[in-house]
């Protein structure tokens, strides 16, 4: 669905769809504790990870004390970004206005394959068979290069993170740092082994691992890619409806080589990218750096409107990509996820993250926004395992500079896999088995005293160390690495009803159970009348 | 004050001293305390493991079982973090505004043990001894989600004979996480693992916290390492008194360690 014009406000686009399956980035192939085992095996892997999050943690907790007012930065935050969520229609309408007000022209992506498609031809029709690419998140969402690639397009990614990531064949593994699992060692035989490929400039020979001699070898390499190229696409950061301004902060000033050099300039953005006004950016370009890498302010922020005549770029293009966004935008205890800026902020302080790194995660949004981000775009039936890839520590919701409760989120998104269980199957998993007992063990006083007992029976299995170090499944996970203790010879309730009764107690009968009623345990169920509650 | 015990199921289940401590503590500042028996479990698990549905019976039965209760008190931040909140959002999606209302109503005046001592009675000292040297663990759901803040460690630190030393990264999850424990128990173990080596590192005999749960998940992981340090419920060290000691568990090895070891008798 390409439009070059304006569209009507009332136009029906259809029920929200999910993000489509076999294209792009948002699936793992494996569950995520499966993934998460082998990635705890890798020793060099868990050390980058250590080394590096712990650095921007320390780092962005410096530069965030420093402001007073940090928390009203993140409440404005919040609130400019739910704003534009409850007004997307009007504010995507404006930016289209703009932009095309400016000389541009947008491109409307129901999903990847309808934004991979408008991009290819995009391309094709300038003749280039090669671009250079701004990093961008929401590209690698949508497996652009690969679509690129198929057409016969090369895509070069210019970002030195991403460059290490496409020369080493591999997956980003971080938002904002993609090549956080690389040490130097290892991005040096990358640039030796690849950068002479496909035409590229090679490494020096001799090359080092210092990180000024890698530095300048991706300099080298890159200056050809920027020179030829005539084509450019990038993501965007922000986009400015009242003015059509897009907005893209790095460090490296590769991406502004990306964005000024090439004659034509595609850029993709998720259509949550909005804020308001110019004016909304003073609070955004606060809270990104300083919660992405630990910066006052990142060292390029480039900014472009439309087309400017003799500067730039010539032709410039924006598609504004769903892909799951509006089923998510759908779900009043979801859509907040569509604050997030991308900063990874949660991810560099999450302890789960931090061990497993992010290709566990199996999508290109890894950590705790991807764990809610992910199965919300391609439905929690795709990515089932995410919502529960977290201790819901809450490590996460204090870092977000748009305070997005993931925690709330996580535990909303696993009730929507359960439920979708339940739809699926008439057996019930094992676990459904277990929580549904126990669940009707807990609604009855006399059962959950009873099932209390009966656990006394536990006590067996302990008998010489004093400590249970062996369980069948499903708790064996537990004592797979840690005892368990004995059962108490007796509950507290148990405990406190005896000592009642003995002390004369509410029913002065002295010595017995007041739970299990005169009868004795199987009388009858004197604490389970009809409201349910102990007498008093 | 007329206290509600809100003991926890974890508690009533597995550590009945912990239950008994806190009530020693409040009984001994003067307030009467009440064990409702008509309260199972809150439903936390069940919440959070997606199991709203099953979680709304427990969650209706809680709030009946503390109705009329000046106040609400739990040895656990986690227990107490689900009824302040999430038990208003599981009854209004549930459709349910009158259990929705009751249990907000219900979190206004329930409180962990140690927001309760120190934020409401405004008590730090408890006259507690306990001559031991301990670290403590600042739990995910008392440090943020319930925001206690240093609340446990002025406790500890008016307890008599308690030498405080401070855990290294204290704030850094455990790795419990309820049933993440089982789910993800690797990742899980990994971060226990790490948890243990600053535990162990302080050379405390004893880890406290404020949830037996998590507590739970430390000891056990120590226990298998047949290491010397020990947790003990941050109630237990409170109710600890020179008439009547609160003693630190047995160390493990001093049991057999393996299988041969009774055959080979």
């Amino acid at each position: 669905m390409t439009q070059a014009g304006p569209t009507p406000p009332a136009t029906f686009l259809g029920l929200p769809t999910a993000a489509p399956r076999g294209v792009g980035m948002l699936r793992g192939d494996e569950p995520f504790p499966a993934a998460a085992r082998r990635a705890l095996g890798d020793v060099q892997l868990r050390r980058n990870l250590g080394k590096a999050t712990t650095t921007i943690r320390g780092r962005r907790a410096s530069v965030v004390a420093e402001l007073d007012d940090w928390e009203r930065l993140r409440a404005a935050g919040a609130a400019i970004k739910d704003d534009v969520l409850a007004h997307l229609d009007d504010y995507l309408i404006r930016l289209e206005q703009q932009v095309t007000a400016r000389g541009g022209v947008v491109h409307w992506a129901r999903d990847a394959h309808e934004a991979n498609q408008i991009v290819v031809d995009l391309v094709r029709a300038t003749g280039a068979d090669e671009v250079v690419k701004v990093k961008s998140m929401v590209t690698q969402e949508i497996g652009l290069n690969e679509a690129l690639a198929d057409a016969g397009v090369a895509a070069w990614e210019t970002d030195l993170a991403e460059l290490i990531v496409q020369l080493g064949h591999d997956r980003p593994s971080h938002i904002v740092v993609p090549a956080i699992h690389r040490n130097r060692a290892e991005i040096r035989d990358i640039f030796v082994r690849e950068m002479g490929t496909a035409g590229g400039v090679p490494a020096p020979a001799g090359l080092t691992d210092e990180p000024r001699a890698l530095a300048e070898a991706a300099r080298r390499h890159l200056r050809q890619r920027f020179l030829s190229a005539r084509v450019a696409i990038s993501g965007a950061n922000f986009a400015v409806a009242e003015t059509g301004t897009l907005a893209v902060v790095e460090s490296e000033g590769n991406g502004r080589m990306c964005l000024t050099l090439p004659d034509t300039l595609i850029t993709v953005m998720g259509l949550e990218k909005i804020v308001p006004t110019w004016r909304d950016l003073e609070v955004f370009l606060q809270l990104l750096p300083r919660s992405a890498t630990g910066e006052r302010m990142n060292p390029y922020t480039s900014m472009w409107t439309g087309v400017t005549p003799g500067d730039g770029p010539q032709a410039f293009h924006l598609v504004l990509l769903d892909n799951g966004r509006t089923a998510t935008l759908a779900d009043p205890a979801g859509r907040a996820a569509l604050r997030c800026i991308r900063c990874a902020a949660c991810l560099n302080v999450c302890p789960v993250y931090e061990r497993t790194g992010g290709h566990a995660y199996g999508s290109v949004y890894p950590g705790p926004i991807g764990a809610v981000l992910s199965p919300q775009l391609t439905g929690v039936t795709d990515n089932p395992s995410l919502p529960y890839a977290s201790t819901l520590c809450g490590a996460c919701l204090d870092a977000c500079p748009v305070a997005i409760d993931i925690p709330s989120m996580l535990v909303h998104l696993r009730a929507k896999v359960v439920d979708a269980d339940r739809g699926a199957s008439h057996r019930p998993t094992a676990e459904q088995a277990v929580m549904t007992t126990a669940a009707w063990t807990m609604a009855k006083p006399r059962r959950w005293a009873r099932a209390l007992r009966a656990a006394r029976l536990g006590r067996l299995l302990g008998h010489r160390r004093g400590t249970i170090s062996r369980l069948p499944p499903p708790l064996a996970a537990w004592t797979a690495s840690r005892d368990l203790p004995l059962p108490p010879s007796e509950s507290f309730r148990d405990r406190w009803s005896r000592r009642q009764a003995s002390a004369g107690g509410p029913d002065g009968s002295g010595g017995h159970d007041p739970q299990d009623g005169p009868d004795g345990p199987d009388g009858p169920d004197e604490l389970d009348g009809p409201d349910g509650r102990t007498p008093r | 004050m007329r206290v509600g015990l809100f003991v926890t199921c974890l508690v009533d289940g597995m550590f009945p001293d912990v239950g008994e401590a806190t009530v020693r503590v409040l009984e001994r500042l003067g307030h009467e305390v009440d064990l409702p028996l008509a309260q199972t479990c809150c439903g936390q698990m069940h919440i959070n493991t997606g199991y709203a549905r099953e979680a709304l019976p427990l969650v209706r039965r809680h709030v009946e079982a503390f109705e009329g209760y000046e106040a609400v008190v739990a040895p656990s931040a986690s227990c107490v973090g689900s009824v302040r909140h999430q038990y208003a959002t599981l009854a209004t999606a549930a459709g349910d505004e009158e259990l929705a209302a009751a249990a907000i109503a219900l979190a206004s005046r329930t409180f962990e043990l140690s927001e309760f001592l120190v934020g409401v009675l405004g008590v730090t000292e408890v006259g507690a001894c306990y001559p031991h040297r301990v670290t403590y663990h600042p739990t995910c759901h008392s440090l943020r989600l319930l925001r206690v803040g240093d609340a446990p460690t002025r406790l500890l630190r008016a307890v008599a004979g308690l030498e405080l030393v401070e855990l290294p990264a204290a704030e850094v999850c455990c790795g419990f996480g309820g049933t993440f424990a089982l789910k993800n128990a690797d990742t899980s173990t990994a971060m226990l693992a790490d948890k243990m080596s600053r535990v162990l590192s302080t050379g405390a005999e004893v880890v406290t916290a404020g949830d037996s749960s998590c507590l739970m998940h430390i000891g056990g992981g120590l226990s298998r390492l047949r290491a010397g340090a020990r947790p003990v419920h941050l109630a237990e060290i409170l109710a600890s008194t020179v008439t009547s000691p609160t003693a630190v568990p047995p160390a493990a090895a001093s049991t057999p360690v393996t299988a041969t070891a009774r055959t080979v008798r």
